[in-house]
């Protein structure tokens, strides 16, 4: 009998301790991790200004893990895990996880305004000043920042295939 | 876009199946379970059958409530084996709620709660006992004597199910039913009496307690017969009983009147029942071969020393289940080398 | 040239890890001299029938091509050209259904034969064994060599990698260890002279130290075959038949005790392996001048006649089919490859290709239902690379990747012994296949991610370049309109006077 309660004592004090520990594990470590954990499309979907700050909110515990929509499900479990945290779905007020879109210029609209490639994060928008913008497909990231700038609301996001 | 072929290889395969590995195991397990009827009496039969009845009732309402397909898993033959095993570690006296809230809390608590077959983590007929012994101490503290090798007290089968169904007769109690031979000497030798002084009474037979031993050999000749045929393999058997027989050597060596001798040990009790039969479950046992021998060296040792010095005569069934509370742990640490493993 | 067992080399034999014993049926197929099949109606050459990247065709549609003449040619390092397996007509470039590498439709070019056969100039070369190894590389690479054990990786890139190292050993692999196939015992006793002679060039292209053969022991008939022609720089020795001893890291271990590094190549260690159906292969090409363009293929199973084929690369599968008796019922499969490794025809239509070692009719295919995983751990037994394939399986259908990949997953070599094994029909090879493949598809995701972050960091310092440029200029403008500063008041002075020589200047232009 004595055996048997020492035993539940001790299972009882290490599940405390193991309980109090996420609160007690270093997180500033892993910023770094968390932060190629993200999938640097800058977009701000997370109410965030980009992929850094919201990493750094994750880190400073202000933000929840769930509301990247371009990371999506592999985002969320790949940061729970770092922060020994439950996963989560996606955060349906940031967004949805939707397959990969890029964006495309209507060539025949557009005027040349470069609105869009100061917009763009990674500048994957080729042109000048009354010269003709083009995406270059394999930089674009899908964030989807050029699209409200355009004037001539000539940009659209197609679906990628294979 | 499915990139995966609709069939994979391998087109080919052994033929083995969960039901068959069951099937096994039962077929194993009659002659002990004969063996047993013979000298504790037909209680063990009729339990046998009242716990088998049981585990498959609760199994069809567990499956049915899970939404999971009746067909595949009723007759696996898992339930069934779960429900001879915790009969087998019951007395036969016991009444029938004894064996409905242990079935009951081993299907549907332990198996079914914690995911069904393949994902529990305790051995629900070892949780069923474990359940009932501590809820119920008394009715499990009622073993049958046993007088020559008969069936115990003469009682046939009509004598059986009334013990089981209305309860023990008040008068005649002491001639009908005492304590196992491993809480006798559990007793005795709290009660500082040495081993010699009661250990050629009534109780002990040659090899172990009068009875226990053959129902140990019946056991053990099934165990080594499903070793040979490949359904379990060697290392749990063969440490744990290594185990529990060095130990008792080493303390019946150093003090043979205070502590109990190997062959006592391991031909009384549930030992060899859960050797072969119950430490292997697969499902709650470790899977890596190292994590196996560490495993069974852990029942071992914490089944001795609950004999010893815990308080229960026979603490198989919680060695067996702190030892599954701890075989995750157990694998994560004894995975094996990869081909090709790159010193670093 | 002597009929007896060459015992000098004393060779002491190991075991592989796990394995099983399975029943060969190869006597249904062994015995029977191969059959050359008849041309068929249409040949299918797709461009990819080897690891690596895709040939580029270099002909059109029209085109009249003769037999053995380049059709595609390689593009890159890790690619080899293809050839007309007989002379025609290219009838069209299109795709059609290849599971080399996935069931998908690939590129392909489709010749319609003339009945002629006319063979494209040949360039034999017979003193290979005196020329310069690189020269042979070059030969057998023009010839469109590829492993034609079934991996199908092109030969040239392993005899270069094996020039650039010091290579022990080179392995000559016949150990047929996968059931019904028996078109490497066939090729053996029909062809001995090619591989002893092969063997020899290969180990001449790699500069290799010794030279093994290594054959099955329930293939007698073959070991006596290639015995009555080796001298003693070639040893040959007999390997017990257990699968999967044919798997190129299990015969290293077994042949000479070592193990490949889990994630590395046998090359790392001094190894180099050949199929004997390639050494033959590569000896016709650089003999002959021929390049690849048939192979031995072992149609077994469910038909009336089962044998070995010698088929024209590009032949449907149904032609072959057609040759030995195969009636279609429902409940069977055409699986390309033997039944542990193979894949799974939905076509008949699609050509036997470079790789295709055999073509078997099975009924016996896996279709109970999958039951939960109870921890038996008898896959763990048979893991021919000592994995652990129930923690695999658990973490593989979590996706949960870097637990997976800690264990290992890439060293799998998808040999099924662990699936046949399993008493709860568990499909694990298939769950394996699906997470490499979803860890390929993230790592390619993760590299994209990691790109898209330098292209933002730089566009970031850019802007901050530029923003810090424009603030230099204000604060030089707005320091220079002080007047407090000594050295400020030489400034002022010196751009005063740099102004009115700017007006001087204006003046003059006016006059």
């Amino acid at each position: 009998m004595l055996g048997v309660l020492i035993i539940l004592l001790l299972a009882l004090i290490r599940g405390f301790l193991i309980s109090r520990s996420p609160e007690t594990t270093v997180q500033q470590g892993k910023f770094e991790d968390i932060l190629s954990a993200l999938p640097q499309t800058q977009c701000g979907k997370c109410n965030y200004s980009g992929c850094q700050p919201y990493a750094e909110a994750i880190v400073r515990g202000e933000a929840d893990i769930n509301q990247c929509p371009p990371g999506g499900e592999t985002t969320i479990k790949t940061i729970a895990k770092l922060l020994g945290r439950q996963v989560k779905p996606l955060n349906p007020e940031n967004g949805l996880e939707k397959d990969k879109h890029i964006a495309l210029i209507d060539e025949t609209l557009c005027i040349g305004c470069v609105k869009c490639i100061k917009a763009c994060p990674v500048d994957a928008i080729l042109g000048a000043a009354k010269q003709m913008h083009s995406v270059l497909a394999e930089e674009c990231t899908g964030c989807e920042l050029c699209v409200a700038p355009c004037p001539m609301d000539c940009i659209s996001m197609q679906a990628v295939t294979g | 876009m499915s990139y995966i072929d609709k069939i994979s290889s391998p087109y080919i395969h052994s033929l083995t199946s969960i039901n068959e590995v069951m099937r096994q195991v039962i077929f194993a397990l009659v002659p002990g379970i004969i063996v047993t009827t013979w000298f504790l009496g037909w209680g063990v039969l009729v339990h046998c059958v009242l716990a088998v009845c049981f585990a498959l009732a609760f199994e069809a309402i567990m499956l049915t409530l899970r939404k999971r397909p009746l067909q595949d898993f009723m007759y696996d033959g898992s339930a069934i084996i779960t429900g001879l095993l915790f009969a087998l570690t019951i007395t036969p006296f016991a009444p029938w709620w004894v064996s409905l809230s242990g079935i009951c809390f081993a299907i549907v608590v332990a198996k079914h709660l914690y995911g069904g077959l393949g994902y529990n983590i305790f051995n629900p007929a070892m949780a069923g006992y474990a359940f009932v012994l501590i809820c119920f101490p008394v009715e499990l503290n009622y073993w049958p004597t046993m007088l020559n090798h008969a069936v115990a007290g003469g009682s046939g089968v009509i004598e059986s199910l009334k013990i089981i169904f209305i309860g023990l007769p008040y008068e005649g109690l002491d001639s009908l039913s005492g304590a196992t031979p491993l809480a006798f000497t559990k007793s005795q030798l709290n009660g500082m009496v040495m081993l010699s002084e009661f250990s050629s009474g009534p109780l002990f037979g040659s090899l172990g307690g009068k009875g226990w031993e053959w129902i140990g050999l019946a056991f053990l000749a099934g165990g080594v017969w499903l070793m040979i045929k490949g359904i379990i393999k060697w290392q749990i058997p063969l440490i744990f009983i290594f185990i529990l027989f060095a130990l008792s050597l080493i303390f019946h060596g150093h003090d043979p009147e205070r502590y109990a001798s190997s062959m006592f040990n391991l031909f009384t009790g549930g030992t060899l029942l859960a050797a072969f039969f119950i430490a292997t479950d697969p499902v709650t046992a470790s899977a890596t071969p190292r994590g196996k021998i560490i495993y069974a060296a852990g029942i071992g040792l914490l089944t001795y020393i609950i004999r010893t010095w815990g308080g229960y005569p026979d603490g198989i069934a919680f060695a067996v289940l702190i030892m599954n509370a701890a075989v995750p742990f157990i694998d994560n640490v004894t995975r094996p080398d990869v081909f090709g493993k790159v010193e670093s | 040239m002597s009929s007896e067992v060459h015992t000098r080399f004393n060779r002491e034999l190991h075991s592989f890890p796990g394995g099983l014993e399975l029943k060969t049926h190869k006597e249904l197929t062994n015995s029977k001299e191969s059959l050359r099949t008849p041309l068929p109606d249409k040949i299918i050459l797709p461009l990819q029938q080897h690891i690596g990247s895709p040939s580029e065709t270099i002909v059109k549609k029209g085109d009249t091509v003769l037999k053995g003449q380049k059709i595609a040619q390689a593009s890159g390092y890790i690619s080899v050209p293809v050839h007309a397996s007989t002379s025609g007509k290219i009838l069209d470039i299109g795709t059609c259904q290849s599971i080399h590498i996935k069931s998908e439709q690939v590129p392909c070019i489709i010749i319609e034969p003339d009945g002629e056969d006319a063979w494209f100039e040949l360039e034999p070369v017979t003193d290979y064994l005196s020329i310069d190894p690189e020269i042979l590389q070059r030969l057998i690479y023009e010839a469109g060599m590829v492993g034609m054990g079934g991996a199908g990786f092109p030969a040239h890139v392993k005899l270069n990698e094996g020039t650039a190292t010091a290579i022990d050993t080179l392995i000559i692999n016949g150990v047929e260890c996968e059931p019904y196939i028996s078109c490497d015992d066939r090729i053996i006793r029909e062809k001995a002279d090619y591989i002893v002679s092969g063997t020899r060039m290969l180990q001449h292209a790699i500069q290799a130290e010794h030279c093994v053969i290594a054959v099955e022991e329930d293939m007698p008939e073959a070991f006596e075959a290639l015995n009555a022609l080796i001298d003693d720089d070639i040893e040959l020795v007999t390997v017990p038949a257990r699968y999967p001893a044919g798997g190129e890291k299990q015969l290293i271990k077994v042949l000479t005790g070592k193990e490949v590094p889990a994630g590395g190549l046998p090359i790392h260690i001094g190894i180099v392996m050949h199929n004997v159906g390639t050494a033959a292969a590569a000896f016709r090409a650089v003999t002959r001048g021929e390049p690849l363009l048939s192979r031995y293929v072992t149609v077994s199973g469910n038909v009336e006649d089962p044998r070995n084929l010698q088929v024209l690369l590009g032949t449907p599968v149904e032609h072959c089919l057609e040759q030995v008796g195969y009636h279609p019922r429902d409940d069977e499969a055409v699986i390309m490859g033997g039944p542990m490794m193979g894949k799974y025809i939905h076509d008949i239509s699609m050509p036997v290709v470079k790789t295709t070692n055999s073509i078997l009719v099975t009924s016996g295919f896996n279709r109970s239902r999958e039951k939960p995983c109870i921890g038996c751990g008898d896959c763990v037994d048979v893991c021919p690379a000592k994995l652990l394939p129930q923690e695999l399986f658990a973490y593989a259908r979590a996706k949960d990747y870097e637990e997976v990949r800690a264990l290992h997953l890439f060293d799998c070599i998808e040999c099924g012994c662990c699936a046949y094994v399993c008493p709860s029909n568990i499909p694990l090879v298939k769950y394996y296949r699906e997470a490499k493949t979803d860890i390929a598809i993230y790592e390619k995701k993760q590299a994209g991610y990691e790109h898209a972050r330098h292209r933002f960091e730089a566009r970031s310092e850019r802007l901050d370049r530029i923003e810090n440029r424009v603030d230099d200029r204000f604060d030089k403008i707005k320091t220079l309109s002080t007047d407090q500063d000594p050295v400020e008041e030489d400034k002022q002075s010196y751009i005063r006077a740099a102004v009115e020589r700017m007006k001087q200047k204006k003046n003059k232009k006016k006059d």
